[in-house]
């Protein structure tokens, strides 16, 4: 791997032409960028599939890819997912909190790290978007893997066309605002 | 068992979700997001010389493992552990959701809506391949979905990520508020 490690988002907008490493391409417009440098067999990835599945079945059980739940939300009539959402964000922020406080490593010593975001005007337009879409389908892209594992294969055709969509945004990425 | 096969209430839901951020990071430095894996899938399958898709994807293989254990996750919640009640839904929603005849709560996406044959139908047409290709196009030019911006972002305190979570939702309500009751009536 030649890429330099750089750990600072590029720009949102404007892509310089054949600047960017590798890492910086992949972090483009990303929350989850995976920077470890450690070569594993691939079956250590099964702890994911693990973790996965424990989010797929809280997924089904508590009802929140449910396509009601979601209508429910938008429509102010039940408390459901905002809790499921504030009690993940809390959790989830103490945790993040401890990780930076006491500098905890992962299970192979290596320094956990974040990334700061930039703003992009991608995050209000897009956004907006997102939230059409996430009202129609009552999934967002998690819940899209989940509705198909509970056995509604027609969101297949879903899932294919937001993968259209993101390809789509690819190609017309340099000519949208940022 | 017994417990397990009812519905969870949100409690118990959120402690999982926000537990998940911790996980990843602790077992690999890695950030929860999902739908990065869209464009995983574009970079492996058609990077067609787009700048954007072209970056090594089997770097965040990963992902691909987390989504198929949900994937694997939902059946078993839906096989083994499955709920036989229909969903409990607010009554406004279900007297509002019987004048587009949609009366099936059987399954996690109401089955007059969304099945095969629906999709030769505007209604189901527009539902299910436009507003997939909305949340695929939005959640990429916003920067990450639900998980990457409202759960991790959120957690890491970023405030982008903020502005992303409002603006979700700014669509959700003006969808299911002001545009789904015309697109359910087709």
């Amino acid at each position: 791997m030649s890429d330099k490690k750089v750990f600072q988002t590029p720009l949102a907008g404007d892509m310089p032409r054949e600047l960017y490493t590798d890492f910086e391409v992949r972090s483009l417009d990303t929350m989850c960028v995976n920077e470890s440098q450690l070569v594993h067999p691939w079956w250590y990835n099964l702890k994911y599939a693990a973790i996965g599945m424990v989010f797929g079945i809280a997924f089904i059980k508590a009802e929140i890819v449910s396509w009601f739940r979601i209508q429910e939300m938008f429509r102010l009539q039940s408390f459901h997912m905002y809790g499921v959402i504030g009690t993940g964000v809390v959790l989830g922020a103490i945790s993040v909190w401890l990780i930076k406080r006491f500098n905890i490593k992962t299970i192979y010593g290596e320094p956990i790290e974040f990334q700061p975001k930039r703003f992009s005007r991608g995050q209000i337009f897009g956004g907006t978007i997102f939230g059409l879409g996430w009202a129609m389908t009552g999934a967002c892209p998690g819940p899209l893997f989940a509705q198909i594992g509970s056995g509604a294969f027609v969101i297949l055709v879903t899932l294919l066309s937001a993968v259209a969509g993101t390809w789509v945004y690819g190609y017309y990425r340099d000519r949208l605002p940022h | 068992m017994e417990q397990l096969s009812q519905p969870w209430p949100w409690w118990a839901a959120g402690t999982i979700i926000g537990l998940i951020v911790p996980a990843l990071l602790i077992l690999g430095n890695k950030h929860f997001g999902i739908s990065a894996n869209l464009r995983h899938a574009c970079a492996a399958c058609l990077p067609a010389n787009i700048k954007f898709f072209k970056y090594d994807w089997k770097k965040e293989i990963w992902n691909f493992f987390f989504v198929g254990g949900i994937i694997a996750g939902a059946f078993i919640a839906s096989t083994l552990l499955a709920n036989p009640e229909p969903v409990q839904v607010a009554p406004e929603l279900a007297a509002e959701l019987k004048g587009y005849g949609i009366t099936d709560y059987s399954g996690m996406v109401p089955a007059q809506l969304f099945s095969w044959e629906s999709l030769l139908s505007w209604r189901g047409f527009i539902m299910l391949v436009a507003g997939g290709f909305l949340v695929g196009f939005g959640s990429r030019y916003a920067g990450g979905c639900t998980s990457g911006h409202a759960i991790m972002g959120l957690s890491d305190l970023q405030w982008p990520s903020l502005i992303a979570t409002i603006f979700f939702m700014v669509g959700g309500f003006i969808m299911a508020n002001l545009i789904l009751p015309h697109i359910l009536t087709l």
